[in-house]
């Protein structure tokens, strides 16, 4: 890990306990983060995306059993901190989140004012975690914090362009629309100055118009406050729009990870060559991938793609392959060849 | 062009909504289809287009007759349909039918794929026992699946067998108009190319005609034929497809373009300027209902709401200044 790195994640291995049987819905999952960077995941339903983005935010749910694998953010270890450090300290202070549905996320009996007031009470920057657990709880919330948290939350609406922020501040979640709603929620991950940032799908809710207004404003802020992000998404334009990495999921594996020019120019692994082949382009014969996505509880072998690959031979199936490629890396023995043109 | 030639002609559908106080006045009324105008030909496929709200789904829904229209006539292969009801509306669904987004999940859970592809034969034909069976091993068949398939229950086949099935359940009739309502949304771009592939294998088999709603342009642009452009209830652009992803001319339309992420191509986060919001149904302003946000707008916007008028052949925006 280099001091340019803020998230590692090394093989990392989530499994659910179901009603069917064991899924292993993270099979062994490498990422790296640089600081300041924009990583867009992407890969299509049960990719194991979201697992992923929640393993890293501690939310799991109950059923999930972490068989192995480490997750490190800033050079300490997220899965072996003790519960209490990891919520008082990272969660929702250096890592903050941007749900996918802005209209489920807020509580609508309660002003927006009052739910900025709230989340700020316990994560602004002013508020000193070290008080014990007891300490925190019956500690006053001194008004040169609170008056000093107001102004930076209204400060933090103006910039995510909510007209009249004081007004905002006395309205009810139900008179803000689903656009404006989730800039509230880029606001709010914001105000803890946070160093990374999950959006999980932040724009799949939003229409065509307003989703370019907010990934604009998301990348903007993004860039001026230096902070990164982790952005999983199943749409590859959006992918293609604000992120700098991207990487590709399948099946619980990643298997492709490269700069977005290279990414979308010369995809190596067949999956995401195929994926890209499956969006609609004018002019184009639609193609699709042959199969359908596995079960997560009898998973392939090996290479998960390798059943609906055309490409695939004996050991494919046998174990999975490793790691090639230096920047622009790809889990495959046999990727695609990179055209001449950009190998220069 | 005579009515008759037509699939399907539309003129001056509007559906509003009411919009009641809480003791149940009625204070006013929510426009969600105004004044729409359109033809549909036969083999054709239209692309409805628009953001949420714009009332697409309303129009869909009104056409196959979920809803009744507040005013305005539709005319279904010559014959006026609009105050149809009971028994003559249930003989026109047979030959308009109306797919929801996944129409795997319309199936019963407690009945084989025989018995659900049975269903609509038994209810709107008069075929005999053995003649029914025959048209649904067709039908099956017709959409990629295996006759083995005929005695399972929904939950042994996957999620996009399901919606074949779906599919062959509404083709059993043999429409000839199909409305299809957000038939990608929510799916996964592999499954979508699969889908689509699949609508464009029946329109052929079937020699339908599809009313295609969706938000998803580029999904539009190959699929359709004519495509036409809502916003908050009105028709604002109608053009041959390629004519409006090439040359459109209502400013609406060209936002809506230029917000689309081209992978490859310029940045919409760098270029979009579009801002604001849709202004809330139920309270529109007064003259172009896009003038809130339009680059172009002028006085004139303010006070005369333009009509729907030819800026080409086969060409119509509601725009003052098209191609301004």
């Amino acid at each position: 890990m280099t001091a340019e790195t803020l998230l590692e994640i090394r093989d990392l291995k989530i499994s659910f306990a179901t009603e069917r049987g064991i899924a292993r819905v993270l099979d062994g999952v490498n990422l790296t983060l640089r600081r300041g960077a924009i990583m867009g995941l992407v890969g299509e339903s049960g990719c194991g995306k979201t697992t992923l983005a929640r393993a890293v935010l501690g939310i799991l749910p109950s059923n999930a059993r972490h068989d192995g694998g480490t997750v490190s953010f800033d050079d300490r270890d997220l899965l072996g901190m003790e519960r209490r450090i990891f919520e008082r300290e990272i969660k929702g202070r250096r890592i903050a989140f941007v749900p996918q549905d802005p209209y489920g996320s807020f509580n609508p009996l309660f002003r927006i004012g009052d739910q900025i007031m709230e989340l700020m009470k316990w994560k602004s920057p002013r508020h000193d975690p070290s008080t014990s657990r007891w300490g925190s709880l019956l500690a006053r919330y001194p008004r040169s914090h609170r008056d000093a948290d107001r102004e930076a939350a209204l400060a933090m609406l103006r910039e995510v362009q909510i007209p009249q922020p004081e007004r905002a501040f006395k309205k009810l979640p139900e008179e803000f629309s689903g656009g404006q709603r989730q800039r509230l929620m880029i606001a709010m991950a914001m105000m803890s100055n946070p160093d990374l940032i999950i959006a999980d799908e932040p724009t799949t809710a939003l229409d065509v118009t307003i989703q370019a207004q907010v990934l604009k404003l998301l990348k903007r802020l993004a860039k001026e406050r230096g902070v990164s992000v982790l952005l999983t998404t199943h749409d590859m334009g959006t992918a293609y729009e604000i992120c700098d990495d991207v990487t590709v999921m399948y099946a619980g594996q990643e298997v492709e990870t490269a700069p977005v020019a290279q990414f979308f120019a010369s995809p190596r692994h067949p999956y995401t060559v195929r994926l890209l082949e499956s969006l609609p382009r004018p002019g184009a014969e639609i193609r699709e991938i042959g199969g359908e996505i596995p079960s997560l509880l009898k998973a392939p072998s090996g290479c998960r793609f390798h059943p609906r690959c055309e490409r695939a031979m004996q050991a494919c199936s046998d174990a999975r392959p490793g790691l090639t490629g230096d920047g622009h890396v790809v889990r495959c023995f046999q990727p695609m060849a990179y055209p001449a043109e950009v190998r220069s | 062009m005579s009515a008759s030639n037509q699939m399907l002609s539309v003129q001056g559908l509007s559906r509003h909504f009411p919009i009641r106080n809480s003791f149940g006045v009625r204070t006013g009324a929510i426009r969600a289809l105004d004044d729409v105008s359109f033809e549909v030909k036969p083999g054709e496929t239209l692309g409805i287009v628009g953001e949420s709200g714009c009332g697409k789904t309303t129009l869909g829904k009104t056409l196959a007759g979920i809803h009744s229209p507040t005013t305005g006539r539709m005319q279904f292969e010559g014959r006026e349909i609009a105050d149809f009801t009971g028994p003559q509306r249930r003989q026109i669904a047979q030959r308009l039918q109306y797919v929801h987004q996944d129409p795997g999940n319309a199936l019963d859970p407690r009945w084989t794929i025989r018995r659900s592809l049975d269903e609509p034969l038994a209810t709107h034909t008069t075929l005999s026992r053995r003649e029914r069976d025959a048209r649904v091993a067709e039908i099956l068949a017709s959409v990629g699946l295996p006759s083995a398939h005929l005695d399972l229950y929904p939950h042994e086949i996957s999620g996009g067998q399901q919606r074949r099935v779906g599919l062959a359940r509404i083709l059993t009739l043999k429409p000839r108009l199909v409305i299809l309502d957000e038939p990608t949304s929510g799916l996964d771009v592999s499954v979508q190319a699969t889908v689509l592939k699949l609508f464009k294998g029946l329109r052929e088999a079937f020699e339908l005609t599809y009313l295609f709603i969706s938000h998803d342009l580029a999904v539009v642009r190959i699929m359709c034929d004519r495509v036409a452009v809502m916003y908050l209830g009105r028709i604002v652009e109608i053009a041959p497809v390629e004519q409006l992803f090439s040359d459109p001319k209502h400013p609406y339309t060209r936002s809506l373009l230029a917000a689309i992420p081209q992978i490859g191509g310029r940045r919409v986060t760098e270029t979009f300027a579009l801002e604001g919001e849709p202004p809330d149904p139920g309270k529109l302003p007064a003259g172009c209902r896009f003038r809130g946000r339009c680059p172009i707008a002028q006085p004139t916007c303010e006070t005369i709401e333009p009509r729907l008028a030819e800026v080409g052949t086969e060409h119509a925006a509601a725009c003052h200044f098209p191609g301004g």
